[in-house]
């Protein structure tokens, strides 16, 4: 019986990590300048992780199957140090992994979060709210009009809570329901909540941010793909979660120029 | 012969006073200045409502129509009308379609059944924001039927879906059967009123509400004329 469970636990152990090895299920081509320091910090995390993991349920496999049947009366070996040597390796070993994996990934969450925008990113505010995202870009003038939560109006368009009868830059802000930017431009997205908590994720930018209501965040990146990509919400943020989503359009800087014309017309 | 006629008319007047001392108010709502510009509402999260449209469609808060016409404009009898008990055993419909709710302006009488229809192949949460009435919203995935409720107090309510934000509509829930909404040329006629005092009532949603009082005796048509101030924006 005992056996039998050492060989169960071998197989799983195997077949768990073939398809992670094999890459059967890997995420979409990075489209982003960033992207490739995240996807070699995967790497690394897979194959520490999974060294690790292979060769404890493999070693637990070996001493179940050796020990299996034994009689109650046999002594088995203790760990060196007993119970408090074992704790103390244990801490060393996944300390050094884990520290390990951090220092070796700081670059790549900086670049994300730590470094500044570039000087001539263009900067957009998505606003999440249940359940629909909405951004806005400045318009010509280059000034974003300030919002008033009092003021939304979302049957009448107006979900930012803009002015523009008293506030003058308001005038020009153009508000869309999909994200348009250019390819090879950095962008500098302000993240703003109008409810509960919500969810920026792209999987081709790497980019998986939280809106958190009261914060006002930042991320920056660049797309280096034009082509059309969807911005799911990864907040379970209500009834409408399911549904909750937007595209990110990258397009070619002439095409980005005349979508913005396109919707400051409307 | 001349008693019999005589005795016919008698029950004729009798019987039936409101065809023979009938009025009507009847006239136009327009509008003064420039209006805002309807804006194209954005459906891209939604692709089985977006692809309903070729080309998108616009905000209907303002819709106007020839000669500053003025229409969605609910011109009814506030006061006068003593309907109040008699409720339109016939519903009211509203429907969800292409992520729009049609009709934008729904009329009802106090206690009238109204019926919400899903048309379309996504979830709809309509959300009637009551204030004075009860205040609910339901979930109704597509295929399933339509939802009855009836509202029963007066009031002007504003209807929004909670799963699609841009959808936006009014129900106007009167105590009288005695109304009208502006169209196309922004006119309205109000009939059968029988001889009397009346406040007659016109409302937008945007613009605001302006009343008249009239007196009709015997059969007249009073005009009365409504005209509101576009605001910019």
């Amino acid at each position: 019986m005992g056996k039998l469970f050492a060989v169960t636990i071998a197989i799983i152990a195997i077949l768990s990590a073939i398809p992670i090895v094999m890459n059967y299920w890997g995420p979409p081509p990075d489209i982003s300048t960033h992207g490739f320091a995240i996807d070699e910090q995967m790497k690394a995390t897979m194959w520490e992780a999974g060294i690790a993991f292979l060769s404890s349920q493999l070693i637990l496999a070996l001493f179940v199957w050796l020990h299996a049947g034994r009689d109650r009366s046999y002594k088995l070996k203790t760990f060196p140090g007993g119970a408090k040597g074992l704790v103390i390796a244990a801490f060393v070993l996944v300390g050094t992994e884990i520290l390990a994996l951090g220092v070796v990934g700081q670059k790549a969450w900086a670049t994300v979060y730590f470094d500044p925008p570039d000087k001539d990113a263009l900067t957009i505010q998505a606003q999440a709210g249940q359940f629909a995202y909405y951004f806005r870009y400045a318009g010509p003038d280059g000034k974003f009009g300030v919002p008033h939560p009092d003021k939304i109006d979302e049957g009448n368009q107006n979900f930012f809570g803009l002015d523009p009868e008293n506030d003058v830059p308001a005038r020009d802000d153009i508000v869309a329901g999909e994200l348009a930017i250019p390819v090879n431009h950095p962008i500098n997205l302000l993240l703003h909540s109008k409810d509960v908590g919500h969810s920026f994720y792209v999987r081709e930018l790497r980019i998986q941010q939280d809106f958190v209501p009261g914060l006002d965040l930042a991320v920056h990146f660049t797309a280096t793909k034009a082509g059309q990509y969807e911005i799911v919400c990864t907040q379970l943020c209500g009834l409408g979660h399911y549904n909750m989503k937007a595209y990110l359009t990258v397009l070619s800087e002439d095409d980005f120029q005349k979508w913005l014309k396109e919707k400051s017309a409307q | 012969m001349r008693a019999k006629q005589l005795l016919v008319m008698l029950m004729v007047l009798v019987v039936c006073p409101c065809l023979l001392f009938a009025g009507s108010v009847s006239g136009k709502v327009t509008y003064t200045g420039t209006p805002a510009k309807p804006k194209a509402i954005d459906m891209s999260k939604e692709p089985t409502c977006a692809k309903q449209h070729a080309t998108p469609i616009t905000t209907e808060t303002v819709l106007t129509g020839a000669n500053n016409a003025l229409e969605n404009v609910v011109v009814y009898i506030s006061a006068g009308a003593n309907d109040e008990g008699q409720v339109p055993p016939q519903a009211v419909t509203f429907e969800q379609k292409g992520c729009q709710y049609i009709p934008h302006v729904l009329v009802m009488h106090t206690n009238q059944e109204l019926k919400v229809v899903n048309s379309d192949q996504t979830s709809h949460n309509i959300h009637p924001l009551a204030k004075t009435n009860r205040e609910w919203n339901k979930s109704q995935p597509p295929g399933t039927p339509p939802i009855s409720e009836k509202y029963e107090k007066a009031e002007f309510i504003s209807v929004k879906c909670n799963v699609h934000p841009w959808m936006h509509g009014y129900f106007a829930v009167l105590n009288t059967s005695h109304f009208d909404i502006s169209k196309g040329g922004g006119d309205f006629k109000l009939p059968n009123l029988p001889p009397g005092k009346y406040t007659v009532t016109a409302w937008h949603e945007d613009y605001g509400t302006q009343t008249a009082d009239i007196t009709i005796s015997g059969s007249e048509n009073k005009e009365v004329n409504f005209s509101f101030k576009a605001k910019a924006y």
